[in-house]
């Protein structure tokens, strides 16, 4: 059975990997999960200085989901390179680097910095953040901003270039086209909807930072549909998120056209998620007798 | 640290909206200290989808039972509550940083307000173990809205300890809140050890009490997804060096924090 995958250079034993957020660095899962066996971490966004975040309450927790707001709070690049980088080479994982910026000049900085950085296999640049008044979704909000970055950022690396992006938009299709043409090698889709809790004990905004992103289940059909048309737009691989919590789940997205998944929200819930899903997968491959997961992305299109 | 579905063998109600479940636990009860909390999944439904923190009251070692004072605040403790002897819950702990505990004879203070006494009657429990029957240098504050209001108190008083009760209503001891019972008592003269845990003003008035005691701890809340440091949604403010806020993570470096080092206000 394969379940090797490529997402655009990176090479990932099996399609399934850790949502940028959801997973700390890695190491705060260990005790879980080996972490070994996953296809790829994706490690907590990271910006080129230490960022404290949002007020609190930064979570809020809705019908099957949860809004939060941490507004993008990381120890800056050096400490990730100089800190924990270096305990996760004990793992056979692909490490990506999650980079978010206020300006173009910042990813572009983060992404030089980052070349040729033992431990990294590749970048998932984050145009789609809705938690941080500058930077992240404004860029990933329009087509034409979202290529100007990953270009400014494919100009900066010899890394593989993952451009993840944001439901927040029109069309999805048109940004993932932009940023593909602008020299992104794979796409990472989505990142959180915007949404807002009011409590009306206090009739104040649920979170510090009023708006927040919405993940976990209930956004999950939303995230199946978007998989489902950048596919139709870009010949890059895409890997798939959006409130992955099972197999099934996941398998979704996958025969919507992504080539991997990450799971995310349900690692709160479940911290074994990543590896339930993987072994999921992994059964229904041997029950339906498919040989390679390639076979199965993209399936759902066939014939429509 | 654990994941492991865990058999229910008591979920009772101790005073009305509060409840103690215990659960069958052999190595948690071993690995478990006063002050450190358990991530549990109140249901296998996905509304509500996170887990709730709960601190462990209590962990027979002898019997490998672990035991959650808990209070019906919303939807995952409602359904928390009708669990039924014998079923299983989902469990991840025990997580975070607990009290650090007296040694023998230091004089100590606790202080507790509400379900906050919850961690505090473990505590309690383990200064018990270490002091013997000599207790008197340990002075113990409860408090609540009402006397019958104050979750545990004949279980406190039969380790032995002498209790002092503040109430909101008069309804029983002190009126008024357990930091200005403990003000009243103690002459404002605190010990060298101090323990609390209760409502976010009753830990505020303690620390505006207590100024910049060096080994005053207390217990934090907040609203948590994953509970072991990842998410990042749990903060507490801590006093910051520079002009920035700086923040610590209630579940990795608290729930227990020393008071001087939180920004209350």
């Amino acid at each position: 059975m394969k379940l090797e995958v490529n997402i655009g250079g990176i090479i990932m034993k099996n399609p399934v990997a850790t949502a940028s957020g959801t997973f700390g660095f890695g190491l705060e899962y260990a005790g879980f999960v080996d972490l070994s066996r996953l296809g790829a971490v994706v490690v907590k966004g990271t910006t080129r200085l230490p960022r404290p975040g949002n007020p609190a309450p930064r979570i809020c927790e809705t019908p099957a989901g949860v809004l939060n707001a941490i507004g993008l709070e990381n120890p800056g690049v050096e400490a990730v390179v100089e800190k924990y980088l270096p305990c996760l080479k004990d793992y056979d994982v692909p490490v990506i680097i999650n980079i978010a910026g206020d300006t173009v000049e910042d990813y572009a900085s983060l992404a030089s910095r980052l070349d040729g950085c033992q431990g990294v296999a590749g970048l998932e640049v984050n145009i789609s953040c809705p938690n941080v008044k500058k930077g992240g979704m404004l860029f990933g909000s329009d087509p034409d901003s979202a290529a100007e970055v990953i270009r400014e950022v494919r100009a900066a690396t010899r890394l593989p270039v993952i451009a993840k992006l944001s439901p927040n938009v029109t069309s999805i299709a048109a940004v993932a086209e932009g940023v593909a043409r602008a020299g992104a090698d794979a796409v990472s889709l989505i990142n959180t909807l915007l949404g807002m809790s009011i409590d009306i004990k206090s009739r104040r905004p649920a979170l510090g930072n009023v708006m927040g992103g919405l993940s976990g289940p209930a956004v999950r059909p939303v995230a199946v549909r978007a998989v489902w048309q950048v596919y139709r737009a870009v010949g890059i691989p895409i890997m798939g998120m959006g409130g992955i919590a099972s197999a099934s789940d996941a398998l979704q997205f996958i025969m919507a056209g992504a080539s991997a998944v990450a799971v995310g929200t349900a690692n709160f819930v479940n911290p074994r998620a990543t590896v339930e899903v993987l072994e999921g997968i992994e059964s229904y491959l041997l029950e339906n007798n498919i040989r390679d997961i390639s076979q199965l992305v993209g399936a759902a299109h066939q014939g429509i | 640290m654990y994941s492991k579905k865990l058999r229910v063998v008591k979920n009772v109600e101790v005073i009305p909206g509060h409840r103690l479940m215990g659960l069958e636990a052999h190595e948690l009860a071993m690995a478990a200290a006063p002050g450190q909390f358990l991530h549990v999944r109140c249901s296998e439904t996905l509304d509500p989808l996170l887990r709730r923190p709960i601190s462990v009251c209590l962990a027979d070692r002898e019997r490998g039972t672990v035991y959650m004072l808990y209070r019906i605040a919303g939807k995952g403790t409602e359904l928390l509550a009708r669990v039924k002897k014998g079923d299983f819950v989902d469990v991840l702990g025990p997580l975070g940083r607990g009290y650090s505990l007296p040694q023998k004879g230091d004089g100590v203070a606790v202080l507790g307000g509400g379900i906050g006494i919850a961690p505090l009657y473990f505590l309690l429990e383990c200064i018990k173990g270490i002091y013997g029957p000599d207790t008197d240098g340990v002075s113990v504050f409860l408090g609540a809205a009402a006397y019958t209001a104050i979750p545990v108190l004949d279980q406190v008083r039969a380790m032995g300890f002498s209790v002092h009760t503040a109430t909101d209503d008069g309804s029983g001891g002190f009126k008024g809140n357990v930091v200005q019972l403990a003000e009243e008592v103690l002459g404002g003269r605190y010990p060298d050890r101090v323990y609390a845990c209760g409502p976010l003003p009753m830990l505020k008035s303690l620390g505006q009490a207590l100024g910049d005691h060096p080994a005053a701890e207390v217990s934090m809340e907040e609203h948590m997804a994953c509970g072991v440091g990842a998410c990042l949604s749990c903060i507490c403010r801590v006093r910051a060096k520079g002009e920035e806020p700086e923040y610590a993570h209630v579940c990795k470096d608290g729930p227990v924090f020393k008071l001087r080092d939180l920004c209350l206000a």
